[in-house]
């Protein structure tokens, strides 16, 4: 049984069809929008039960995180990091693999960067000193990810269970290198050195924005052609549907396996260092985001399409920069956010299954 | 820091390990039952979070523990209901939605937590114990193993007739065959859907009263995310024991002492951050996976929904 751990496809919710007519994409369109519109109803109920007008809170979000230009520019802000995690995640997805260990990995990247960028900007040039931090970061998280890679890859050890017990180990591990090793000496709040404002990444015109949006707009479309377009990414996709399938084409399964970790968890590695290198500047103690698994619901619901993952986690920006505010202004805790990502997955998932059905009956 | 090696710090530990294995027993085993049947079941950690909030709610509110176990159960066999309706009946992806169910389940938790107790963050008096006669008297030993709340021994007779049910039983071999190879129990004419309903239930009733008993015996109080990886720890216990209730008990109390042992390093005034310590778990699990992981074994058909006629 020990090279055959369970393949647990990912295929199954894969966009195939690029050749989708316009009634095609009107029926996408519906089963896509139509949940998200059930989805805010019933998480509107969770909040109606805790005493809070549902409308009044959608309001304040929407107004926060999409229409006040401040709230606009942090939305898009937000969405650096969270480009290069769902890239990643697209990468082991469409081969088949489950990266769940995102949040530890994003965190070991954001404090590799925030513990080499602001030594390096003292002896190197700017660019430099930020390219230098961003490459130790990703390679730091690359090396994390050799432990579920190679334990899947050689002994079929299953990398869901590896990579969330790594992503507990990364997300303490973070804190303690925090804590213990790359303190500031300078404050009395544990944090690490900070970068200052002026030498992180440059920010887009006249905006706050950072320049961070731009690689990570980058990096998902780059992993969305290479996925699609290129034959690396048809292996890649092949290991994913079959791997017995893949052995007998004759690749070398083992190894695209870890590959396949080492580009997942460093692009996410990646985003954390773009949070610190563009955004934060440091990493406090006790920092967790959770990013990690909160983008998990978002690639599945692009249904691991590059181009639709870049609307959703518009979307989630959205929701969670508007969701910052309410939980200063009206008391209703980020929590909630969790709470309507995963509703909305689990409509969505109900709705393309009565699609599925539909479409069959219709052929009989 | 002579502490080490008095009798008492050496019943406080184990009494420590006993009660932080106790929820991951439960959760283990009610895994295996899922596995067996070949439903991977990640939504357990949402059982379990949401067996610890009910549990504690109707225990606070009821003054009642054994209320607030069956509460926490029950909560636990609602969220499985959601499970099995939407990946065992109509086949949706097992990890997809087991994540929404943990993420989510997380999150409306801690918010409901959040409205009702952050101000005060009540805490529940401690359990009463149910000491073992004779046996309750041995030096060390006996404080440590035998003076326990009596849902303790129960979960672990629940090893024992796990056993039964697995040899003995025409259910336990119908689990068996559903996740080895479903067409062939269908084929005997044995419904696997509904053989699988019944696994996933039982995983939700046990996962939901291990974080009861997690809330209300372990730590007295509920806070978010309190279960913080339990019951992925229990899935881990159900893919090293391979089928064998006993190794999920040996796995969870391995895993007990290692969490007990953290408790006790910080009350002995070791002077070791926290985070290092929350590590030790997942660092002894690692080094499991590492040493066994290669052995795991598990069904053939895990992880895929049974379509009948389907190839």
């Amino acid at each position: 049984m020990s090279g055959e751990a369970v393949h647990v496809r990912a295929a199954p919710l894969d966009a195939s069809a690029g050749q989708a007519s316009r009634r095609d994409l009107g029926r996408r369109l519906l089963i896509t929008l139509g949940p998200i519109l059930i989805s805010l109803a019933l998480a509107g109920c969770v909040l109606l039960a805790v005493g809070v007008d549902p409308l009044a809170y959608y309001g304040f979000v929407v107004e926060r995180g999409l229409l006040s230009p401040l709230g606009l520019q942090q939305t898009l802000t937000r969405m650096a990091p969270l480009l290069f995690i769902a890239a990643g995640l697209i990468v082991a997805f469409r081969a088949g693999m489950w990266n769940l260990g995102g949040d530890g990995q994003f965190l070991l990247g954001a404090v590799a960067a925030a513990a080499t960028a602001p030594l390096l900007v003292q002896s190197l040039p700017g660019w430099l000193a930020l390219l230098v931090a961003f490459l130790i970061a990703t390679v730091v998280v690359v090396i994390w990810s050799l432990v579920p890679a190679l334990l899947r890859a050689y002994q079929g050890v299953n990398e869901i269970i590896t990579t969330l017990m790594m992503s507990f180990l990364g997300v303490s591990l973070a804190n303690v290198l925090v804590k213990l090793v790359f303190l500031d000496p300078g404050t009395t709040v544990p944090q690490t050195r900070t970068l200052p404002v002026g030498d992180r990444l440059p920010r887009l015109f006249e905006t706050t924005i950072t320049s961070g949006l731009v690689f990570g707009l980058a990096a998902i479309v780059i992993v969305h052609l290479v996925m699609t377009r290129t034959a690396f990414g048809l292996k890649l996709r092949t290991v994913g549907a079959n791997p017995r399938a893949a052995v007998h084409a004759g690749l070398n399964v083992p190894l695209l396996t870890v590959v396949v970790f080492a580009i997942s968890a460093g692009l996410i590695g990646m985003g954390g260092a773009i949070d610190i290198i563009g955004i934060h500047g440091n990493v406090r103690a006790d920092w967790n985001p959770a990013y990690g698994l909160a983008v998990i619901p978002v690639v599945f619901l692009a249904r691991m399409n590059g181009f639709a993952a870049i609307g959703f986690v518009f979307l989630l920006s959205v929701l969670s920069i508007g969701g910052e505010s309410a939980a200063r202004r009206l008391g209703v805790p980020q929590h909630f956010t969790l709470v309507l990502v995963s509703i909305v997955l689990i409509t969505l998932a109900i709705a393309e299954y009565l699609d599925h059905r539909f479409n069959q009956v219709r052929r009989t | 820091m002579g502490g080490f090696a008095s009798d008492t710090f050496l019943a406080a530990l184990l009494f420590g390990a006993v009660t932080a294995a106790i929820p991951l027993l439960l959760a283990g085993l009610g895994e295996q039952m899922s596995e067996k049947a070949g439903v991977l079941n990640i939504g357990i950690e949402g059982m379990m979070i949401t067996g610890a909030y009910l549990g504690f709610v109707s225990a606070y509110y009821s003054g009642s523990f054994w209320l607030g176990f069956l509460t926490g159960a029950a909560g636990g066999v609602a969220v499985a209901a959601l499970m099995a309706l939407l990946c065992v009946r109509i086949g949706l992806n097992q990890i997809v939605i087991g994540i929404a169910l943990t993420l989510g389940l997380e999150g409306l938790t801690a918010l409901l937590h959040h409205f009702q107790f952050s101000r005060s963050y009540p805490r529940l008096p401690a359990a009463e114990v149910t000491p073992i006669p004779l046996l309750a008297d041995i030096p060390v030993l006996g404080s440590a193993l035998f003076r326990h709340h009596l849902i303790v021994y129960l979960a672990v007779a629940m090893v024992v007739v796990m056993i039964w049910v697995y040899r003995r039983t025409q259910f336990g071999i119908n689990l068996q065959a559903a996740g080895d190879k479903p067409a062939a129990l269908d084929v005997a004419g044995i419904d696997v859907i509904r053989t699988r309903t019944a696994a996933v239930l039982f995983t939700g009733g046990m996962a939901g009263l291990g974080g009861a008993y997690l809330a209300n015996v372990g730590a007295g109080l509920f806070i978010p995310f309190i279960t913080n990886g339990a019951g992925f720890l229990g899935i881990v216990l159900a893919m090293l024991a391979r089928g064998q209730p006993v190794w999920v008990l040996v796995g969870a109390l391995v895993f007990g002492g290692c969490l007990s042992m953290t408790t006790a390093a910080q009350v002995a005034g070791v002077n070791i951050p926290t985070d290092v310590i929350q590590m030790l778990p997942f660092l002894a699990v690692m080094a499991m996976l590492v040493l066994f992981g290669r052995r795991a074994s598990l069904p053939a058909a895990l992880g895929i929904p049974y379509e009948r006629g389907a190839r």
